[in-house]
């Protein structure tokens, strides 16, 4: 939902080849110090936890996830926190717990979805797109923030009436879900990837390539992609946020997956709201917590990430250049290419084109 | 829910050297601010076409409204029937054209389920999502402010990494989320406040002989004059707002610290420092107000964001605003209705858009250039 996204854009240095650093691993933790470290462990250790939880769903949780009874026991309905039901029962009479275990499951399965088919339209759509340039790229950069200016949630439902149309299948319901949240990543991609394409292809090391009689495919892939990568894990990971609050979103107004297909969190909150006026708490509590819980943890790790990805920005001992300093909101309003209304940073008046507020490294400052 | 501005003409800016070079110099438009904001203007019926188209068709590919809506009540014969009744049947890029003109003259078609004119739709209801809205920038504003500073003065201490971590949770916390533990706290179990609606049922109904009627209900118990009632529309404004603005003052908190940290670092800041001037009035005086320019565009962003979560925001607490009936019309798989809405959302968002950078430009002069 928010637009926080954190990118180094127009003064993007190319990084020295040799500094190539393995993802989450002890070299990244090692990188980190004091409370950024604290971050990073406790997003990290979140995550850990969802993930284990999400793939051994069925072994942990002690019912189904849309089963009233078991042994021919009947739950009841909104049955208080007991020592069988450990965060009580739903107004259908289901087991709260088992139904939050379940949506960590369906809520990894969308987020990997998501994610994964967004990079892999988004990513490829904006080098080709930015590389190439002409026509193509400036109607897509026109159509990418249009949509990008549009209130996200929004958009997934239009996407989610297109896809699912009333019917939907158990797998049906999540790749549905995935793919409205797609089309709302796509552009975010697409706008980072592009930027960076077009101030990296004009790069020595680009024409070099080039006049080495290089093939533009090969150029794209193996000279520029490498290099507008970095901001692509933060911006993932920030992604990965946004698509459980998304997700969320669209199960409580009804328009997310099927709730007798998967446990869903968004889709529980809103059964819940009606329980609120009657005092019972269980069933709107935990899996809004799940949501907080899991949201956080990504978030953290996301803007740790951030910091340590951009080597120029890491925080060492108290230095100058904290990174989240450099932390901005992805770039602007829609801006067209070119020609389009410019943003305080481009003006040619300002004293730092590069812009330092746009999250430009602060290498030039720190050399000076 | 047309915005129309007429910029105000603004007095030629001194031209600097540099300026004077970079300004292109068209015999009609010689003021740099207004070529900015006509071009910015003009940039508005692209990006809403494409907006309203991409809706229309991602709508529409699948099946026809009636279809959708009514599929399983009605027999084959009685759906075609209804079909051709509202030219449904007729060709894609037939109905897509006579939709634009539609919308050209405000027409943005009937509701299926409950034949409400979406426009009068849109006039009523909207006005409840802006008093939402409004009342929610209140709350962001008055937390994400004072919150913001204080995180940038005391970087890295205690309150900042309180603020930051109090940010981080607000952003993580759904919407809705936030509206039940209100609801639960402050009407369930503590009584307070009123966990639904926009008044009780008896202000709102003698509120709808207000004339004018404005649709706001504050607005409307104002004109009403009856201190009771004003009272009443605020108690349930209270809890919608912070829901909703606590997710936006999330978002201005972080902005601020770090616009406020970005200014802090810069050569004025550390000559007024070397004047004796004590931090205090360094951060109120001379960094704040400079750090606040990068926000107003994000503010626009957040334009997008807040009606986004405005739709969650008045599900939650059945606020009767345009996200309350968006909700409903999706239910009854209304799309007729659903499109009209979010084709005005889109619409507005592109407008308001338009309205930030008008502002920036008129605040920050290097904008113009």
């Amino acid at each position: 939902m928010t637009a926080i996204v954190v990118t180094e854009t127009s003064g993007l240095t190319p990084l020295a080849p040799t500094r190539r650093r393995g993802l989450p691993g002890m070299a990244l933790l090692r990188s980190t110090h004091g409370l950024q470290r604290g971050m990073l462990l406790t997003g990290l250790t979140i995550i850990a936890v969802f993930v284990v939880v999400a793939v051994l769903a069925p072994v942990l949780a002690p019912y189904g996830f849309n089963v009233d009874r078991a042994d021919g026991v009947v739950f009841g309905t909104q049955q208080p926190p007991s020592a069988a039901h450990w965060f009580g029962t739903t107004v259908g009479g289901q087991d709260v717990l088992s139904r939050v275990i379940f949506g960590a499951r369906t809520a990894l399965a969308v987020i990997v979805l998501a994610v994964s088919i967004s990079l892999l339209v988004g990513v490829p759509l904006g080098v080709v797109s930015g590389y190439v340039g002409g026509k193509v790229d400036r109607a897509l950069v026109l159509v990418t923030d249009a949509l990008y200016a549009f209130p996200s949630l929004l958009l997934a439902i239009v996407v989610a009436i297109m896809i699912t149309n009333g019917r939907s299948t158990p797998l049906g319901g999540i790749f549905a879900a995935a793919l409205s949240i797609t089309v709302v990543f796509v552009p975010q991609y697409f706008r980072v990837v592009r930027n960076q394409t077009v101030s990296v292809k004009n790069e020595p090391f680009v024409d070099a390539a080039r006049i080495t009689g290089a093939r533009p495919r090969r150029i794209i892939f193996r000279h520029v992609l490498p290099n507008v990568s970095q901001s692509i894990p933060v911006l993932a990971t920030l992604n990965a946020s946004e698509a459980i609050l998304t997700l969320a979103g669209l199960g409580f107004l009804g328009f997310g997956i099927e709730p007798s297909s998967a446990a869903e969190w968004g889709y529980d909150l809103n059964k819940a709201l009606s329980d609120t006026s009657n005092g019972i708490w269980w069933t709107g509590v935990y899996p809004g917590l799940a949501i907080v819980l899991v949201v956080t943890g990504v978030t953290l790790v996301g803007e740790s990430l951030n910091d340590i990805l951009n080597p120029m920005l890491r925080t060492r001992g108290g230095g100058a250049t904290t990174a989240d300093e450099a932390e901005i909101v992805a770039d602007d309003a829609p801006s067209v290419a070119d020609g389009g209304p410019r943003q305080a940073h481009d003006s040619p008046l300002d004293p730092d084109p590069d812009g330092l507020a746009a999250g430009a490294p602060l290498t030039e400052e720190a050399g000076r | 829910m047309a915005v129309t501005v007429v910029p105000p003409a603004p007095p030629a800016p001194p031209a600097t050297d540099v300026a004077r070079a970079r300004a292109p110099r068209g015999p009609l438009v010689r003021s740099p601010l207004v070529r900015y904001l006509l071009v910015r203007l003009a940039l508005i019926v692209p990006t809403v076409l494409i907006l309203v188209t991409v809706v229309f068709f991602f709508m529409r590919v699948i099946g026809d409204p009636i279809t959708a809506s009514q599929g399983g009540r009605l027999s084959a014969d009685q759906l075609a029937e209804r079909k051709a009744a509202a030219g449904f049947d007729r060709p894609i890029l037939q109905q897509y054209a006579e939709y634009l003109g539609g919308l050209v003259r405000g027409d943005f078609g009937t509701a299926l389920t409950d034949r409400r004119e979406i426009s009068e739709v849109l006039v009523t209801n909207g006005a409840a999502t802006l008093e939402l809205t409004m009342w929610a920038l209140l709350v962001a504003f008055a937390i994400g402010l004072p919150l913001g500073r204080l995180a940038a003065r005391y970087r890295d201490r205690l309150p900042d990494v309180s603020i930051r971590l109090f940010a981080v949770l607000v952003y993580a916390a759904p919407v809705f989320f936030v509206g039940l533990l209100l609801k639960l706290l402050f009407s369930a179990t503590l009584g307070w406040l009123p966990a639904s609606g926009r008044a009780s049922a008896s202000v709102e109904i003698a509120l709808t002989n207000v004339t004018p009627k404005t649709n706001i209900m504050i607005v409307d118990a104002i004109l009403y004059g009856d201190p009771g009632y004003i009272l009443n529309v605020l108690e349930h404004a209270i809890l919608p707002a912070l829901a909703l603005g606590l997710l936006t003052a999330g978002v201005f908190i972080r902005l601020i610290r770090i616009n406020l940290l970005e200014t802090m670092r810069t050569d004025y800041v550390t000559a007024a420092r070397a004047r004796g001037v004590s931090e205090r009035v360094v951060v109120r005086k001379h960094a704040f107000r400079n750090a606040m320019v990068p926000v107003v565009t994000v503010m626009g962003m957040q334009i997008a964001m807040m009606l986004g979560g405005a739709i969650l925001t008045e599900t939650t607490f059945e606020w009767q605003g345009l996200g309350y009936v968006l909700s409903r019309y999706l239910l009854a798989r209304d799309f007729v209705a659903v499109q009209g809405i979010v084709t005005a959302i889109a619409v507005v968002v592109a407008f308001s858009s338009f309205l930030i950078d008008v502002v920036n430009a008129l605040v920050d002069p290097r904008v113009r250039y």
